[in-house]
């Protein structure tokens, strides 16, 4: 019974061959070299057995240059014709053997990646080292084919002086908040020639923070959400002091306790009731009951940035986690993060 | 946005000059070929071309574009007739090419350029493969190369020198696979299909016809005819007969080959004495004669050669490129034994009113009773005894030639003596025919072999003697025997009637003679090893290696590329690889850093080797204490201390113990 099952197994997989031939070969080659690339951090260095080569287009169009030649050649038999013809089919060599030598031992490193938000573009910069003193050229950096919609923006090639480093700047449209991992990307080379296409996949450990996609201006004032009860407990009133916290980038100087300064290393910052009841609490619960994750996350995301961008401290208060009040970049993005992994896969 | 501006993002300004002027480069030698129109439109067109680079002008509209491509297809049909075959051919590529410029909006433009010009460059050795055309193809090849690499070089033009030194490399590391290719690819012989009729040389040397001063005018080309190379010893000069076009035809004045005797079968000849065994390497003349020293053995001809009736050595092609054969001679025989009526009618045939007094005076001959044999001798002892002057330059002849030269000015060259002695013996009854080829041939002292030019050029008679067969008679000989025993030049020693290649007189004729000489000798090394590789020599060639078939030779290609092709690509990935230090402290260090970063620690641009043991130790405890160590000797002799054995070998034994 086994022995018909695997028979009709392999006769599938034989069938799905003659229905989908590319794809089959596509999926096998896919395959290949995922085993062939792991995903590592980094810096990964091209090696001379993973660069793949091909002809380009035009590659094909000297060939055939060569045969008319040739064809030329011998119907006049004509020995300097023969000896250009010849010129260039070892041109042409050479050129395969350079363009593949342009490639070869070239490093690979990732640097740090910017969070952006759902529906911008994550921008992953690989850098390219050479390590050699032979300077390479004409280096550029792409998406596996398969990926969706994704392009390399300016500048498309480089060039590496010899021991120099230069970075390229690969881009993937950001759908969903969350890690976006940099998908396997090719590292390739035309020059000098043009007539032969090197490659090499990356798989670098990159990924980008994507924040959740921000909801539109003025749904709901922040303000309301924070006035309406997250309140803290202390009584309102300008000069009821609270407290001494440690400074933060964006306090201002005159509330900044100095008496303290010279014992303290870190300068403290005078806390009253007052300002703490300006403080804006963005909580998760108070938003209205129907509404699902992705838009309360939407909405807070909205808000965080308002505030921010008034310069308001404010406090985020997820259903996971409780981020205390304050302002700054830092906390910034503390909270966006933590709206971007809510409950992220 | 103009075009014009969008063609400066596809190639920057310097990297179009540079086109534009490899362009012309290549261009350049084919304007003497061209059409003057074609030669102006491309020059317009690559001006033009450059100034809107530099200037910023508009593109030219797309419809006047493909109007300017129409009419100079047009133009190229009416100034040949055709668009196809060589010079037409190749004049419409040189157009194309130019208009091509108009519209470089993409890098798919700049490519089709590029291949174009090495396209361009192939058709030039169709109208010339001399030995300066090889310099020319590699520097050629280079410039285009250059470009090809500017147009892949996206961004900014790289600088001229660092790409011309790129080109440069690939080109001279392209050059032994050439050699390689060249020698092992099997020849074969051509050509595939048919040749366009205006193909290969152009017309040249003896003509299908002679009549007087023809040959003459032959004197004063310094042309090479074809090289001879004897194996062992070769002839004496007198006996240098080469053997060409032979005319039994004569109108009157004009001798041709147009009419023969009916003779499906070349006659019998009885060759005797010794072989002359040699080679010959003919220049391309449009002429199907192939030459060979009289008198050619039937069984020696190259395999598409043949004799006719008149003995006349035949290739069954026109030489229409330069062609080595090897052919074996006898220059004593007996040719054509048997003689019909026929043939005698029509080796005696005059026309009935032409030359009436030459006509008479050999019918008086007959009258008086001699036989050929003495007719022949009565007729030389009248060159000999009279006053007949052997000039380069005779006075022009009427209808009659024979009549005026032999009665009138007597003065002659070598057509004149022939063809009216001729005419005197077919007058007498004694069937003859005019034979011309070349007589004699210069030695080359460098080489060991003999220049044969246009300036041998030589006409002589046979006349058919009972018992004797055909017999060679050269009236020349009885006016100027030192034209025969000595060659053209010193027949003309003291006449100042010589040209000036020819003439020993002429200051620095000796420096310019051995000069030439060394000259011709290589273009003979050129032409018979590099333009007459073709089958037959390779074959000759390889066989000395032990290649004997196609089959060999493929596999032994295919081998040697493989082999050469690797040991490039070796030398290329030397050139691509870091750097191997010197340093052993720093070789111990990479070590550890290989190690590491295979263990997931690789250690970060912007980390010292300190950071980075401090980094791992957090990371991998166990590690700490190994690393600190190499880490601190490693700092030690690389930046505190000069060359210390001992520390180094310290470093080197903690490195060796030092596991992941």
């Amino acid at each position: 019974m086994s022995a018909t099952s695997r028979l009709r197994l392999s006769a599938e997989r034989f069938a799905l061959i003659f229905t989908q031939p590319f794809k089959t070969v596509q999926r096998r080659i896919n395959r290949w070299i995922a085993t062939r690339t792991p995903r590592i951090a980094g810096p990964w260095v091209v090696n001379r057995r993973r660069v793949y080569i091909l002809p380009t287009r035009y590659g094909y169009g000297y060939a055939l240059l060569l045969l008319v030649m040739l064809l030329g050649a011998m119907n006049y038999s004509n020995s300097m014709a023969f000896a250009l013809t010849f010129l260039l089919a070892g041109l042409g060599l050479i050129g395969m053997h350079h363009t593949h030598g342009n490639l070869v031992n070239v490093e690979v490193r990732q640097t740090r990646v910017a969070p952006v938000f759902a529906g911008e573009a994550a921008c992953f910069i690989v850098e390219l080292a050479n390590p050699s003193l032979a300077p390479r050229y004409a280096l550029c950096a792409a998406w596996q084919e398969d990926e969706p919609s994704a392009q390399t923006i300016a500048p498309a090639s480089i060039d590496l002086g010899a021991r120099h480093h230069a970075t390229l700047t690969l881009t993937q449209p950001a759908m969903q908040r969350g890690w976006l991992p940099a998908p396997r990307f090719a590292v390739s080379t035309e020059f000098p020639l043009g007539l032969f296409y090197a490659w090499t996949w990356v798989e670098l450990d990159m990924r980008c923070l994507v924040y959740p996609r921000a909801a539109a201006r003025g749904t709901r004032a922040p303000d309301s959400a924070g006035g309406q009860g997250s309140r803290n407990g202390l009584r309102s009133g300008q000069e009821d002091f609270a407290g001494l916290r440690n400074y933060q980038r964006g306090d201002a100087p005159r509330s900044i306790h100095w008496k303290s300064f010279p014992k303290q290393r870190i300068p403290m910052v005078k806390q009253f009731s007052e300002t703490l009841e300006d403080e804006l609490w963005l909580d998760w619960a108070e938003l209205p009951a129907p509404w699902d994750v992705e838009r309360r996350l939407s909405q807070l995301t909205r808000w965080v940035l308002d505030a921010d961008a008034n310069g308001r401290a404010f406090g985020l208060r997820m259903p996971t986690a409780i981020y205390p009040p304050a302002t700054g970049a830092a906390h910034r993005h503390e909270c966006l993060q933590a709206l971007a992994l809510f409950e992220a896969r | 946005m103009s075009r014009a501006a969008a063609l400066q993002d596809t190639l920057p300004r310097a990297a179009l000059l540079r086109l534009l002027a490899v362009l012309t480069i290549v261009l350049l030698p084919h304007v003497m070929h061209l059409p003057l129109w074609a030669t102006l439109l491309v020059a317009a067109v690559l001006l033009w071309r450059g100034l809107a680079a530099l200037r910023g002008w508009r593109a030219i509209p797309r419809a006047v574009r493909v109007l300017l491509a129409l009419a100079a297809f047009a133009g190229v049909y009416a100034s040949f007739g055709r668009v196809s075959g060589q010079t037409a051919g190749v004049a419409l590529l040189v157009v194309m090419a130019g208009l091509k410029l108009t519209e470089l909006n993409a890098r798919r433009d700049l490519m089709i350029i590029v291949l174009l010009m090495y396209f361009l460059l192939i058709t030039h050795f169709l109208f010339s493969q001399e030995l300066w055309t090889a310099a020319y193809l590699i520097v050629c090849t280079l410039l285009v190369t250059a470009v090809l690499i500017d147009a892949n070089h996206p961004g900014g033009a790289l600088p001229f020198g660092s790409t011309l030194r790129l080109s440069g490399r690939l080109v001279l590391m392209a050059l032994p696979l050439m050699l390689i290719i060249f020698v092992l690819f099997p020849r074969i012989p051509g050509p595939l299909w048919g040749l366009p009729s205006d193909a290969g040389a152009a017309r040249s040397g003896l003509s299908d016809s002679m009549s007087p001063g023809e040959i003459s005018s032959l004197v004063e080309s310094d042309a090479v005819a074809f090289r001879v190379r004897f194996e062992g010893a070769p002839p004496p000069n007198r006996e240098r007969y080469w053997r060409g076009p032979v005319f039994g035809h004569f109108d009157g004045r004009r001798w041709d080959g147009v009419l023969r005797p009916n003779a499906a079968a070349p006659p019998q000849a009885q060759l005797e004495g010794g072989a002359y065994r040699y080679e010959v390497t003919l220049e391309p003349q449009r002429s199907h004669w192939l030459f060979a020293l009289e008198l050619p053995a039937p069984t020696s001809l190259p395999s598409d050669a043949s004799l006719d009736a008149d003995f006349e050595l035949l290739a069954t092609r026109e030489v229409r490129e330069r062609r080595l054969y090897r052919i074996e001679s006898f220059t004593q025989y007996r040719l054509q034994g048997e003689f019909s009526d026929a043939q005698r009618s029509f080796y005696t045939h005059l026309p009935a009113r032409s030359n009436p007094r030459t006509q008479a005076l050999g019918q008086q001959w007959r009258a008086q009773g001699l036989d050929d044999a003495a007719i022949v001798d009565a007729a030389l002892t009248m060159f000999r005894r009279e006053q007949f002057f052997y000039t380069l330059h005779p006075p022009v002849l009427g209808r009659d030639s024979a009549d005026e030269f032999l009665f009138d000015t007597r003065r002659g060259f070598c057509e004149h003596y022939a063809g009216s002695f001729t005419v005197l013996m077919r007058a007498a009854g004694v069937p003859a025919r005019v034979v011309t080829g070349y007589q004699g041939g210069e030695k080359n002292p460098i080489g060991d072999y003999y220049v044969v030019r246009q300036s041998d050029a030589h006409a002589w008679s046979e006349v058919w003697l009972g018992g004797r067969g055909w017999v060679r008679v050269d009236p020349t000989a009885a006016v100027a025997p030192q034209r025969i025993e000595r060659g053209i030049s010193a027949a003309f020693e003291d006449s100042g009637e010589l040209p000036a290649f020819l003439d020993p007189r002429r200051p620095g004729y000796n420096l310019r003679y051995a000069i030439e000489a060394r000259w011709d000798w290589i273009n003979a090394q050129w032409n018979h090893w590099v333009l007459g590789y073709g089958p037959d020599l390779q074959q000759d060639f390889l066989r000395r290696f032990g290649l004997i078939d196609w089959s060999d030779m493929i596999v032994a290609l295919t081998a040697a590329v493989m082999l050469v092709l690797a040991g490039l690509g070796w030398v290329l990935l030397r050139q691509f690889a870091a750097p191997l230090t010197s340093d052993a402290a720093l070789q111990q260090w990479q070590r550890v850093q290989r190690r590491l970063a295979r263990s997931g620690l690789p250690q970060r641009p912007d980390e010292g080797p300190l950071d980075f043991a401090r980094r791992v130790a957090l990371a991998r405890p166990e590690l700490a204490a190994p690393l600190a160590k190499i880490a601190s000797l490693y700092l030690q002799l690389r930046y505190l201390q000069t060359a210390d054995a001992a520390g180094e070998r310290r470093l080197a034994q903690a490195v060796a113990e030092f596991r992941t």
